[in-house]
């Protein structure tokens, strides 16, 4: 299958000022530090990791919506950039987002049908209202909402139903790829899966990829064919849910895993419970970004930085997993 | 640790129950009109065990705490009996609650970095619980304020009573909170969403803290969330609210194992998981009606699967449910039909379902 | 912070000349000073005598730099009506309007603080619908709509106070207590809504759940954060003092730097006009450039910032 996005190598940084001292001094944040990964066609990657590991800024450079520092984007074989030209709104049509926040995505001031329609205006002008119209309600009715509320404004509709909304504009143009950054974190729980079943059935009506962003792992798992852990701008461990999930082995991965309550693992499970608070993306440390906070760090984890070595489809940037690994195929032969 | 079904509701062990809410009603002044937001909740909290409260956005599990404390401010109208220790607390003169609050009782928020005075000094704002609840002043409160400190795991404790709130991260802003509400050596804890605003590794470490301090003081404390998880993980006893009112209760065990009600079966179906089977998430259709237009009846039969005509004629009572003597849900169909009840199709709902 | 300074100083000084630089140009510009002091009547000669005494006769930009430069070492021009340094006119006159605005300030500090903060304590009961409305009623009047109103009424018709002149403190009351109001009015809005801001923060909350008492709360946790916006306008209002009386002196034939700058310009009395600008120009910036330094050091968030790294 070959692969419709693939990221290369992505790193944004951003220079920044700090206040310190007299004068302050000038640093580098971070925010995304050296990122790859591909999806395929019709295939979801979920992307998880907690505030500042940079998930949100890998969204919008695979978007193209900020650029590089450097690496490359690669969209169905030709390349992103954040440049505004005609080939980079040509490949809005393929590839759409849907954020944590619905009110804020919508403007106040139009009814949602003809937010909906939107898209048509901009890609399709040739096409009349009447039919922009029509289509819109058969959008309407694909996410389940009802024609009544076509002329409602997003904010006489609910949380979910606004998402709805949001998810409705977003498919307007059947993108190749949709890119979700956080999209049930603001709903209550029964809402939540309200949506992602809608999700799920639209995906596997419409085959679209998509890039699934989340904090919350479980629902991560749930919408993904494959994920990826992020750390400080890296990606710490990447394979199938299952894997990555059940039997994680990154010391990162491990403890944000023990750390999820649910009820099915009520005192079951011995909770990995980090120390301190996680370094700012300003400061990285050395080599392995984790390396503070880690219970078995060693000191080749501050000198070198590891590499995201993939055995067997699950692929995990630890020094000690990996060249743990080594030392047994070597024993081995 | 967690000792189920040591602590009953009924009457015999009345003197192990610390607090104790009953038929708490509270109406809210819109201008116009009053608009009813609790309808008579019925909680106890048994001294030294933690009760978990659970509901979606407006179900009322924060209001009922903050109306116990008095912090709804001129706009509630309470009405109902909050009992202390078996002292009337609900509707004392100003004096006496504040006393309470922070003294007795304490309570943690949802929000730690915005929860604290930006303009004072972390020690100063220890300092200031330290002087009211135990007459501390000066070195003696200085000390006692980087003990605390100390006590909820923030390092350099005496260096952090100069700082200010938003030279510190949220999580540490959160073990701050809790250093304040110990300050008083409160019998009970309420801690509203305190984990919700944190990322998952840091939400880890304070409900470990709290599982620590729980052991240390024997406090009681009530954990309020819309995390089905975090309930479970640290409550010995779950109430689940709905539409402002408590529509099932029981031992964490009992709950999660052969919950009642089907919007609680709802809730743990709606969840999804991460180990186990992928399975298709079964979500509840419909949305939470509005406090002011709430159905005659069942608060949730519109949205419910198994609901029929008489779920429309009244409220149902809060009745015991099943073998346990802990179990209680305020459902009339339940009990007809114990077994448990896999998710309706949609054909089968009787009622126009209106989607969220 | 040294380098903040030094930029804020810089920008303040920048903005003092242009301010005086316009007011140099759009003088000379709107009307020929000659003509006005000595009358259109008066012989040819007389008017180039008049302006090659003033050094009028030049190009408007050697006037200018001959201006600066003069400045620069001290001489800020003499008054064409009156022959006195521009300097000793206008200082002159300072503590006439400083003997009302004051006063005035006091006024307002004094009835719009209180006014606001209780509008706010009693959100949308009758006491703050009746404070919103007079202070609606305060800023929207006029300063001498207002002005000649209380003359009417406390002058004419009940005869209290005189109505003009500058004679016994009688006569400093109407024009305080007119600029005073219109202030408050301002005041009591602007306090309101900085309380109400705060009032409706978490840490509010969290100050009562410890147990502190209402007023406790207000006094110890509200009121400080609800000062910090509040600086601001006060800062405003004393870089005022100067010349903020310029209607008010006029209704009230106060003689202060008010109605001098009136008079001056209507005189094209050039040097006057370009002293007092001068004044309120440093004044009000000197007012701003405290309420910044202020600023850093009442509110710890801009005073410290550090990285929110862990411990």
């Amino acid at each position: 299958m070959t692969d419709l996005l693939r990221v290369r190598d992505l790193k944004r940084h951003y220079e920044v000022h700090i206040p310190e001292g007299l004068f302050g001094r000038k640093a580098s944040l971070k925010a995304v530090d050296g990122v790859s990964f591909a999806i395929e066609a019709g295939k979801t990657l979920g992307l998880v990791g907690e505030s500042g590991c940079g998930k949100s800024t890998t969204a919008k450079l695979v978007l193209g919506l900020i650029p590089a520092t450097s690496g490359t984007v690669e969209f169905a074989g030709t390349p992103v950039t954040a440049k505004h030209d005609a080939h980079w709104r040509a490949l809005r049509r393929r590839m759409q987002m849907i954020y944590q926040d619905p009110l804020g995505a919508l403007d106040r001031r139009l009814p949602v049908v003809t937010q909906i329609g939107e898209p048509f205006e901009i890609h399709n002008p040739e096409m009349s209202a009447a039919e922009r119209t029509e289509r819109a309600s058969g959008l309407m009715d694909a996410v389940g909402l009802r024609p009544d509320q076509a002329m409602r404004y997003p904010h006489e509709l609910s949380g979910g139903q606004r998402q709805r909304v949001v998810i409705a504009r977003a498919l307007a143009l059947e993108p190749d790829l949709l890119v979700c950054d956080e999209p049930v974190s603001a709903l209550d729980v029964s809402i939540q899966a309200q949506v992602l079943n809608l999700l799920d059935d639209l995906r596997e009506r419409t085959g679209f990829a998509a890039l699934f962003i989340s904090h919350d792992l479980k629902v991560v798992r749930q919408m993904s064919d494959r994920v990826a852990v992020m750390y400080l701008g890296r990606i710490v461990e990447a394979g199938l849910p299952e894997d990555v999930f059940l039997r994680p082995q990154h010391p990162y991965t491990k403890a944000l895993v023990s750390a999820i309550p649910t009820p099915a693992r009520r005192g079951k499970r011995e909770r990995i419970v980090l120390e301190g608070d996680p370094p700012s993306p300003v400061d990285v440390p050395s080599g392995c970004a984790f390396h503070t906070r880690c219970p078995i760090a060693q000191s080749s984890c501050r000198n070198e930085v590891p590499q995201l070595v993939s055995s067997g489809g699950h692929a995990v940037a630890c020094h000690l997993v990996n060249d743990g690994a080594a030392a047994v195929v070597q024993a081995a032969e | 640790m967690r000792r189920p079904g040591l602590f009953h509701c009924n009457g015999e062990s009345a003197m192990k129950t610390l607090l104790s809410v009953k038929d708490l009603k509270i109406d809210f002044d819109q201008g116009k009109r009053f608009v009813r937001a609790l309808h008579g909740v019925n909680l106890d909290v048994a001294k030294g065990e933690v009760l978990g409260v659970v509901g979606e956005s407006g179900c009322g599990k924060s209001i009922t705490w903050l109306a116990a404390l008095g912090l709804l401010g001129s706009r509630a109208r309470i009405s109902g009996s909050v009992q202390l220790n078996g002292d009337e607390i609900a509707g004392i003169d100003e004096n006496a609650l504040s006393r309470l609050r922070g003294g007795r009782i304490a309570m943690i928020f949802q929000d730690p970095s915005s929860s604290l005075n930006p303009v004072h000094r972390i020690g100063r704002q220890i300092n200031e619980a330290l002087k009211l609840h135990r007459g501390l002043t000066g070195a003696a409160a200085n000390a006692e304020a980087a003990r605390l400190l100390d006590r909820v795991g923030i390092a350099n404790a005496t260096r952090r009573l100069r700082e200010y709130p938003h030279e510190m991260s949220g999580g540490m802003n959160q073990r701050i909170m809790i250093a304040m509400a110990l300050a008083g050596e409160p019998e009970l804890l309420i801690a509203d969403e305190p984990t919700t605003a944190l990322d998952a590794t840091i939400q880890a470490q304070i409900l470990d803290l709290l599982t620590e301090l729980r052991r240390d003081t024997g406090m009681a404390l009530v954990l309020i969330s819309h995390d089905l998880g975090v309930v479970a993980d640290m409550s010995d006893r779950v109430a689940v609210m709905y539409g402002g009112r408590v529509i099932e209760q029981a031992d964490t065990g009992t709950l999660f194992e052969n919950p009642a009600h089907p919007y609680t079966k709802g809730l743990i179906a709606a969840l999804p998981d991460i180990d186990g089977p992928r399975r298709r998430l079964e979500s509840i259709p419909g949305t939470v009606p509005a406090p002011d237009r709430l159905p005659p009846g069942c608060s949730f039969a519109p949205r419910c699967a198994i609901a029929s005509g008489e779920c429309d004629v009244a409220m149902p009572d809060f009745l015991p449910f099943g073998n346990g003597d802990n179990h209680f849900a305020a459902c009339v169909k339940c009990r007809q039909e114990e077994a448990p009840v896999e998710a309706a199709p949609a054909a089968k709902v009787k009622r126009v379902l209106v989607p969220a | 912070m040294v380098q903040y300074l030094l930029m804020k100083i810089f920008r303040a000084l920048v903005t003092v000349t242009l301010i005086v630089s316009a007011a140099f140009v759009v003088l000379r510009l709107s009307g020929d000073p000659a003509i006005i002091i000595l009358g259109p009547e008066a012989p040819p000669e007389a008017f180039e005598a008049f302006r090659r005494n003033w050094g009028l006769d030049q190009p408007i930009w050697v006037q200018y730099l001959k201006y600066f430069a003069a400045v620069f070492q001290g001489d800020l021009g003499v008054s064409m009506r009156d022959g006195r340094t521009a300097l000793e006119v206008v200082s002159e006159r300072i503590p006439l309007t400083l003997a009302i605005t004051l006063p005035a300030l006091l006024l307002k500090l004094c009835i719009g603080l209180p006014a606001g903060v209780t509008a706010a304590l009693y959100r949308n009961s009758w006491v703050d619908r009746l404070i919103m409305m007079l202070s609606v009623a305060g800023f929207t009047v006029p300063s001498f709509v207002l002005g000649l109103v209380l003359a009417m009424v406390f002058a004419v018709w009940l005869g209290w106070l005189p109505s003009g002149g500058s004679d016994t403190w009688a006569h400093a009351v109407l024009p305080t207590v007119t600029m005073g109001l219109v202030g408050a009015a301002v005041i009591a809005r602007f306090t309101r809504s900085a309380m109400l801001e705060v009032l409706g923060q978490p840490y509010i909350r969290t100050a009562s759940a410890k147990g502190l008492l209402w007023r406790d709360v207000v006094r110890n946790h509200a009121l400080p954060n609800a000062a910090i916006p509040t600086l601001t306008i006060i800062g405003f209002l004393v870089g005022s003092l100067v010349a903020g009386a310029v209607v008010v002196e006029s209704v009230f034939s106060w003689p202060g730097v008010g109605r001098l700058l009136v008079n001056a310009v209507a005189n094209r009395d050039l040097a006057v006009v370009q002293v007092i600008l001068l004044l309120v120009g440093l004044t009000m910036v000197g007012a701003n450039l405290a309420v910044d330094i202020l600023y850093g050091i009442v509110d710890p968030r801009l005073r410290i910032k550090r990285l929110k790294a862990g411990s």
